[in-house]
């Protein structure tokens, strides 16, 4: 991806390289990453495989893979790589990407607990985790997993049934606000 | 004072920014310059006969050359001008090229400097000194630190050439790494088979003074002239009188607190030894930090035993001196070890590979050492922790290689290859016993190294996966690493028996130290520096010191073999007259002027500024002034631009030649 | 001695145990928190996962109220919320538009810099002399296996905390309480963390791997010092028994929790009676020492 050409036009990889500070040329496939992934094996392709697309510039197979949402964000890739590569922020910057971009995600479960848990920051500046669950539930019809555990946890006082709110709410939808995707 | 002008064009390198015709004609019109012309191309022979023929036919005392840098064509224009009956030193160059036409778009600017870069120099040139070279004479004999196979080489050939070699081991038999090793690349021949009889050679050679267990520790002087200082240290036996016999080394009751470090830490050594039994020279030296004797006087059984009466606790350490004309660095590497490493380092170990505190977990010299026949398990596969034979062994490659975060960036150059070796020599004596190399690429240039790879893999059955190994941890006697294959795009776990680290070659420890005692700079990874990476490759950039083998940059037996004879022809280059130029470019205190104040020998980086006493006629001190060794300085000009009463004045830059430059301006 | 507190959305909630008990133990040992006001979600978790700038403003809204309220240090005791914190300040830091931007998104100025401590680094702070000082019992018969997990030691140039691969800080602090650690493989393997809820399969696998590994090194204890990784160890241990026949269930404590122990309370001061699987000292010593 060369900078000094005047015609360039702004791809994918560059957009990577902007959130990350980081060029995907540095990686050399050692596949050091893939090896030590915990989550490796649930992943329709595997870690360096997906940086190694983008370094060819197949950005749709990229980013429509399973791995940067299973990914777990242990750091162990980031920890061992010889090129000093940060591939844990490589795979943020896929997802964002992948989600601004209207990618039709593979593992839309995982994405929709995202999105339930941030509904809930939004809305009450902490985790409410009786609301999580609950709109979890609804946006993916997941309706009795986890069912066991919640009795349990609601005798232990783990659960609270009524969310906290902080006082100055208003801060936290501002800065969702001022962060929102367009 | 009539001078000459003589402008270049250097084809285009200067023509195409340069208006030289224009230039050579601004010049005629210089006071002082009795003739101006230019040429396309001054250093060819017809343009240095244009020079010589004006300066006979206008009988000319200097001369002034526009042209590329100094660096490039001085000598050459030097030659010309001696050749035609004027002073060497009476010729300026004037860069028009690097100073001037390759920095500048601008033609018409350009031109102006340029005229008056030549203005400056014909104003010089008014007050250059014809001087004559100065005159060094040349020790012929050459000093090759380290006894490795590069120091053995260089060593031999320049001893048999008729030149007397210093040859100085620091470890107590010369031999170095090569003798450890089982086979080599890639002919599979015995190391020490093809080593020894040369360590015998260098030995037993009357032109080859050797001292082991000893080291440098100064050097002084310069090119054809060094004088160095050398320790023996004590092996507390008497040299001239054992012969060798083991006798000692069998009886002595500390047997298990050393690590035998030619064993690289898998055997025990008693506290008097010898590192291996071919050792040469064969004579033990006496381990204090173990020997009973140093703790509390008891023991003394080695004494006892010996037939020579050879053994001398209270031997010292012995300096000695020797005189020099050059010298042969071939100080070998060392291992990186993946050991955890103190916060402030800037290497970290390998965590992943736990730090070395797994037993199985060797590295390549280690790995030599169980498949050689005369090592701790007498050749036979048979893994450190419970003596059984492995029957999966791992090899990892680019272990701190290629590796900026935890070990270096650059690429070491002999692990493709004796991984493959290690590999091969394994299926060769454990016939039903698995070996997989998992590497980044194969490097493997040099000639038949391919095919040897190749054979590994066709021949012998090792497995090479393509991927690095994330992580090594051990279960129940198991070693469980977890690499990836990316040309199958899977991930790859195996239950080893044994792992076996490529680590990195790296320079030796007290490598920098040694190079700031020699006077020679080194790169950020402790290597010792080329004058030039291309076309100067022996040389180091300081005169006379030459560089072999590993202790320049990784490299296999036979590249450094090269190189060492290569250093060695270079160290003969020298010794082929009898005496050495050098330039009269040297700093001089004009003795009237001096305080002393001694600032120029504190600044001075060849120590060439020596205290001399004023005395009058009845022998009184009255006053001590500074005095600069001709021999030494290298005419840096430091001492020049340090002098506050302006007392030292460089040859060929003196005050009046710079000023009178300035003013041209 | 007073140090900055961020509970964190756990400590709340599914972590309450391991808010009681730090809050008993640090009293104890003679410090107390003094907790930032009006605190909101680090940003760890989702916000980190799917937008950037949304993490670094979350996570520096705590660091500035941190800051206005005069800290000059904090403890997460989540090792998310810790990494979240650390690698937020630590970009901004390093990245100047970073640092403006998260500026004009919290309409603020950063004037200095508020140090955050996990855990461990907390009592560190406090001085390990205070708890061998403190301490009212030795906790004899437990091999305990240290999880540190993984972001309380990655990555190590920005946590700059005990090593990345072998750390020993845990272990160091354990045994102060008279407990022997043993040595074991999956120190720093991930535990599934965030897959908890969505994928739960991942999460069992992974954490059975850590508990059998904790097991089978010998060990009849283990202490963590994260809530998410908690939960996975612990509360996940029912499915791991419905869909693993014979599997044994493994007791996992809060490093607090034990320190709490060994500082005198019981097992009900201390919430160890809010875990899944079930816990006593004194049934576990004497089941240890009988073997």
């Amino acid at each position: 991806m060369s900078s000094h050409n005047h015609n360039h036009v702004h791809t994918i990889a560059d957009d990577i390289k902007d959130k990350t500070f980081q060029d995907v040329s540095l990686c050399y496939q050692c596949g050091k990453c893939s090896a030590g992934c915990p989550v490796r094996y649930y992943m329709d392709v595997a870690p360096n495989k997906v940086v190694r697309l983008i370094q060819l510039g197949f950005y749709e197979e990229a980013l429509k893979s399973t791995t940067p949402w299973l990914c777990a964000g242990c750091l162990t890739c980031t920890s061992r790589c010889p090129q000093e590569f940060d591939l844990a922020k490589f795979m943020d910057a896929v997802r964002e990407i992948a989600i601004e971009k209207g990618v039709d995600v593979k593992s839309k479960d995982i994405l929709k607990f995202h999105k339930a848990f941030l509904h809930q920051i939004q809305h009450h500046g902490r985790a409410y985790e009786v609301g999580l669950v609950a709109e979890y539930k609804m946006m993916t019809m997941h309706l009795f997993a986890d069912v066991d555990s919640s009795p349990g946890m609601l005798l232990k006082g783990k659960l609270k049934v009524l969310p906290h709110n902080i006082k100055d709410k208003e801060s936290v939808r501002k800065i969702f606000k001022k962060t929102a995707k367009k | 004072m009539k001078i000459g002008v003589f402008i270049c064009h250097c084809g285009e390198n200067i023509g195409r920014t340069v208006d030289c015709p224009r230039v050579a004609k601004a010049c005629e019109m210089l006071p002082g310059v009795e003739v101006s012309i230019d040429y396309k191309y001054m250093c060819s022979d017809p343009g240095q006969n244009l020079i010589k023929k004006e300066i006979i036919d206008k009988k000319l005392d200097a001369i002034v050359v526009g042209s590329c840098s100094p660096h490039m064509h001085e000598k050459t224009f030097r030659k010309a001008a001696v050749a035609a009956g004027i002073n060497p030193f009476l010729v300026e160059i004037s860069n028009l090229r690097e100073h001037c036409s390759w920095v500048h778009d601008d033609i018409e600017l350009a031109t102006e400097k340029a005229i008056g870069l030549v203005r400056m120099s014909v104003e010089k040139v008014k007050r250059n000194q014809p001087l004559t070279t100065i005159e060094v004479p040349i020790t012929k004999r050459t000093l090759v630190i380290g006894g490795g196979i590069a120091g053995i080489q260089a060593a031999l050939d320049v001893a048999n050439a008729g030149y007397e070699v210093v040859l100085v081991e620091k470890e107590p038999s010369i031999g170095g790494h090569m003798s450890q090793l089982s086979e080599t690349f890639p002919t599979l021949d015995c190391s020490q088979c093809i080593l020894t009889p040369r360590m015998v050679e260098v030995y037993q050679h009357p032109k080859i003074k050797m001292m082991t267990y000893s080291e440098v520790d100064k050097v002084e002087g310069f090119i054809g002239n060094f004088t160095v200082t050398i320790r023996n240290k004590a092996r507390h036996i008497d040299e001239s009188k054992c012969t060798g016999c083991g006798e000692c080394i069998t009886k002595c009751p500390i047997k298990k607190k050393a690590y035998n470090s030619f064993e690289e830490n898998l055997a025990y050594r008693p506290a008097v030894y010898v590192p291996f039994p071919q050792a040469v020279p064969n004579i033990p030296v006496i381990d204090e930090t173990v020997c009973t004797h140093y703790k509390n006087g008891k023991c003394g059984i080695c004494v006892k035993v010996c037939g020579r009466e050879a053994i001398d606790f209270d031997q010292q350490d012995r300096i000695v001196t020797e005189e020099v004309g050059a010298i042969i660095m071939a100080t070998g590497y060392k291992l990186y070890n993946i050991d955890k490493k103190p916060d402030d380092s800037i290497y970290k170990g390998y965590g992943e590979y736990g730090y070395g505190k797994y037993k199985d977990v060797v590295d390549g010299l280690q790995f030599e050492r169980i498949a050689s026949a005369s090592g701790p398990t007498e050749g036979e596969f048979k893994r450190p922790s419970d003596s059984k034979e492995p029957k999966k062994i791992v090899f990892i490659q680019c272990v701190g290689s290629r590796d900026e975060s935890k070990g270096f960036s650059y690429c070491s150059k002999i692990c493709c290859m004796y991984t493959a070796k290690h590999a091969m020599l394994y299926k060769h004596k454990v016939h039903d016993g698995e070996a997989y190399v998992f590497y980044m690429d194969i490097r493997s240039g040099g000639k038949m190294y391919d095919e040897f790879v190749r054979r590994a893999i066709e021949e012998d059955g090792v497995k090479y996966i393509r991927g690095r190994v994330s992580k090594i941890t051990e279960e129940d006697g198991k070693y469980i690493v977890k690499g990836e294959d990316t040309l199958a795009g899977m991930p790859i776990t195996i239950e080893a028996d044994m792992v076996v680290l490529a680590t990195a070659m790296v320079a030796q420890p007290d490598a920098s130290a040694l190079a700031q005692t020699v006077g020679i700079p080194y790169d950020k990874h402790g290597f010792f520096n080329e004058a030039h990476p291309k076309l100067r490759p022996i040389e180091s950039t300081t005169g006379g010191v030459f560089l072999a083998g590993a202790c320049q940059s990784p490299k296999d037996i036979p590249e450094s073999v090269a190189m060492a004879s290569a250093a060695a022809a270079k160290a003969m280059v020298l010794f082929g007259s009898d005496k050495l130029e050098r330039e009269p470019v040297v700093a001089k205190v004009l003795a009237d002027l001096c305080a002393g104040c001694f600032a120029c020998r504190k600044v001075c980086p060849y120590g060439a500024v020596e205290i001399r006493d004023v005395i009058t006629r009845d022998g009184i001190v009255i006053k001590q002034i500074a005095y600069v060794n001709e021999g030494l300085c290298q005419g840096c000009g430091t001492c020049t631009a340090t002098c506050p009463s302006k007392s030292i004045e460089l040859a060929g830059f003196n005050n009046e030649e710079i000023f009178a430059q300035i003013a041209a301006l | 001695m007073k140090v900055g507190y961020f509970p964190g959305c756990s400590q709340t909630g599914t972590a309450r145990e391991y808010d009681l008990s730090l809050r008993k133990v640090i009293e104890k040992l003679g410090t107390s928190f003094d907790e930032v006001k009006d605190w909101s979600c680090c940003g760890a978790t989702s916000a980190h996962v799917t937008n950037h700038k949304l993490a670094n403003a979350l996570a520096m809204r705590n660091v500035m109220l941190a800051e206005q309220q005069g800290l000059d240090d904090l403890v997460a005791p989540c090792a998310a919320c810790y990494n979240r914190l650390v690698s937020s300040q630590h970009e901004v830091k390093q990245h100047p538009e970073i640092k403006a931007e998260v500026e004009s998104i919290l309409e603020t100025k950063f004037q200095k810099d508020v140090k955050v401590m996990n855990l461990i680094e907390l009592f560190m702070k406090i001085g390990t002399e205070k708890i061998t000082e403190n301490r009212k019992r030795e906790l004899k018969n437990l091999k305990v296996a240290c999880y540190y997990g993984c972001l309380l030691v990655r990555p190590a140039e920005i946590t700059k905390f005990d090593d990345a691969e072998q750390p020993t800080s845990m272990e160091m602090l354990v045994e102060l309480t008279g407990a022997k650690t043993v040595d074991w493989n999956s120190k720093v393997e991930c535990c599934g963390a965030a897959h908890s809820i969505a994928r739960r399969d991942i999460v069992i696998d992974l954490s059975k791997k850590i508990l059998d590994d904790a097991k089978r090194h010998g060990a009849n204890l283990m202490v963590v010092a994260c809530p998410m990784c908690h939960t996975n160890l612990d509360m996940r241990q029912t499915i791991m028994k419905r869909e693993f026949p014979e599997y044994k269930e493994f007791p996992v404590l809060y490093l607090t929790e034990l320190l709490g122990l060994a500082l005198g309370m019981d097992e009900k001061e201390l919430g160890i009676d809010l875990h899944t699987v079930k816990f006593k000292y004194n049934e576990l010593a004497a089941e240890t020492a009988a073997v």
